[in-house]
């Protein structure tokens, strides 16, 4: 079987893994990036969301052969991004993270949004968030702090 | 042992299909689940699997100016239809209430197609606009209805050398237009009764009208007869059949109770949206 080759976090990787393995399976089991998690594993709950060329994607259901020549980022890679920065800040700010198992989902879905359309209305921004469950802020503090990132990061998308 | 294969161009996949049976995995987002084994284990799959998500000649929107035809293709992330400006406007909402996001930037129309659950969303848009699907094998290709080309619930009339590779959407002007979907959540859940209606209105009288339903049949319930009787007729006559249109919508549903609705609740909310949908007739 032919290695995948495909971008890790800005970093060009190749596995020796069936293709059929769930993207969310090699992030966590091969790479050792659990801050992708598995929730529902049916593309229901956003836990195991990453970016795939840019845009969230849920890893639950993405079979590696899929990402092959593609670009993958997790919350470890977009951690070291100014934009990420930014939202660490609003979400601090705005009380957007309690328990924490939603906030990387919730971070890589709130960039997708706004590499998009960087100023988005309050129903844009409930949209691009709402393949993310949530339980214990009541979203409402997730919302706002989205809004928030795009006024302190005004030009940064 | 179970064959994977990432095919490069569309005639290495035909290639393949001809030469053995298949899964052909698309975005992954039904059959992954379907085939959904422990944690860091391979999915049971049952059959070598073809990797198609990222054929380029099968990713692609284009409208024909000249037949008024939008072409789709394939492995078009449901998303990027969503977003298209030339998709006809009824299907980008459909569309747009399938899964979430993330589950829009990978499943793919040809994916929901060939699923064929009977809660699908996007058929329920493709069957009211009288689409067309391509279907190519090595040495052939046929274009069908939509409807012929739904055979069941998760049943299709696909041979195995055979895969989708387009589907062809008919223009369809229209006066109004409405999409309602049931579910368990505002997004990312799956319908437990849906429905799409569409009419046109010209000189005062209906000239086009059509409507179907989605989940409470074994596949999209929609009875174009029913819809002709009423065409060339004032809004007032149509509302004063609306004994006989209920009773005939009736007929053609079949709802089962499951995991997310009953029959009895189903049936009773299909019909009452139907009811709304003629009484909101309106000539602008």
């Amino acid at each position: 079987m032919k290695k995948i080759k495909f971008t890790l976090n800005n970093k060009e990787v190749e596995v020796n893994l069936s293709p059929g393995m769930r993207l969310l399976d090699v992030l966590r089991d091969h790479f050792h990036l659990t801050g992708t998690k598995e929730g529902c594993g049916e593309g229901e709950c956003g836990a195991c969301s990453v970016l795939i060329n840019g845009r969230v994607t849920n890893s639950c259901c993405v079979p590696l052969g899929n990402v092959q020549g593609k670009s993958v980022m997790t919350i470890e890679g977009y951690t070291k991004t100014k934009r990420y920065e930014i939202l660490k800040e609003a979400f601090h700010f705005e009380g957007g993270s309690q328990c924490g198992i939603c906030t990387p989902g919730m971070i890589l879905a709130a960039e997708s949004l706004l590499s998009l359309n960087p100023h988005p209305t309050e129903q844009e921004i409930r949209i691009g968030l709402s393949g993310n469950l949530c339980r214990c802020t009541g979203y409402n503090m997730i919302i706002k702090a989205v809004q928030l990132a795009a006024k302190l990061g005004e030009g940064l998308w | 042992m179970v064959k994977h294969i990432i095919p490069n161009t569309l005639l290495e996949t035909l290639e393949a299909l001809n030469s053995s049976s298949y899964h052909i995995m698309a975005g992954g987002t039904d059959l992954m689940i379907q085939k959904r084994n422990s944690a860091g284990t391979v999915p049971k799959f049952s059959k070598n699997v073809l990797y198609i998500a990222n054929l380029k000649e099968l990713d692609f929107i284009r409208f024909d100016e000249k037949t008024c035809l939008s072409h789709i293709g394939a492995a078009t992330k449901l998303e990027d239809i969503h977003t298209h400006e030339k998709v006809p406007p009824l299907l980008k909402d459909i569309i747009g209430d399938i899964g979430g996001p993330g589950i829009r930037h990978s499943g793919t129309l040809g994916g929901n197609i060939a699923n064929a659950s009977p809660a699908g969303d996007g058929l329920v848009g493709l069957y009211l606009l009288d689409a067309e699907i391509k279907i190519t094998s090595l040495n052939d290709e046929r274009i069908i209805p939509i409807k012929k080309f739904i055979k069941g619930v998760r049943f299709v009339d696909l041979k195995d050398n055979e895969i989708i590779t387009e589907i062809i959407i008919p223009s369809c002007p229209f006066t109004n237009y409405k999409w309602v979907k049931v579910g368990g959540r505002k997004a990312d859940s799956i319908s437990k009764v849906s429905f799409a209606g569409l009419y046109k209105i010209n000189n005062g009288l209906v000239e086009d009208i059509r409507f179907a339903f989605g989940s409470v049949a074994t596949t999209v319930a929609r009875n174009v007869e029913l819809e002709n009787s009423l065409k060339n007729k004032s809004i007032p006559a149509i509302i004063d059949e609306l004994p006989r249109i209920l009773e005939e919508c009736d007929k053609i549903i079949a709802p089962i109770s499951d995991q997310r609705s009953n029959k009895e609740y189903r049936r009773k909310v299909a019909l009452n949206i139907v009811e709304n949908f003629i009484k909101e007739l309106k000539e602008f």
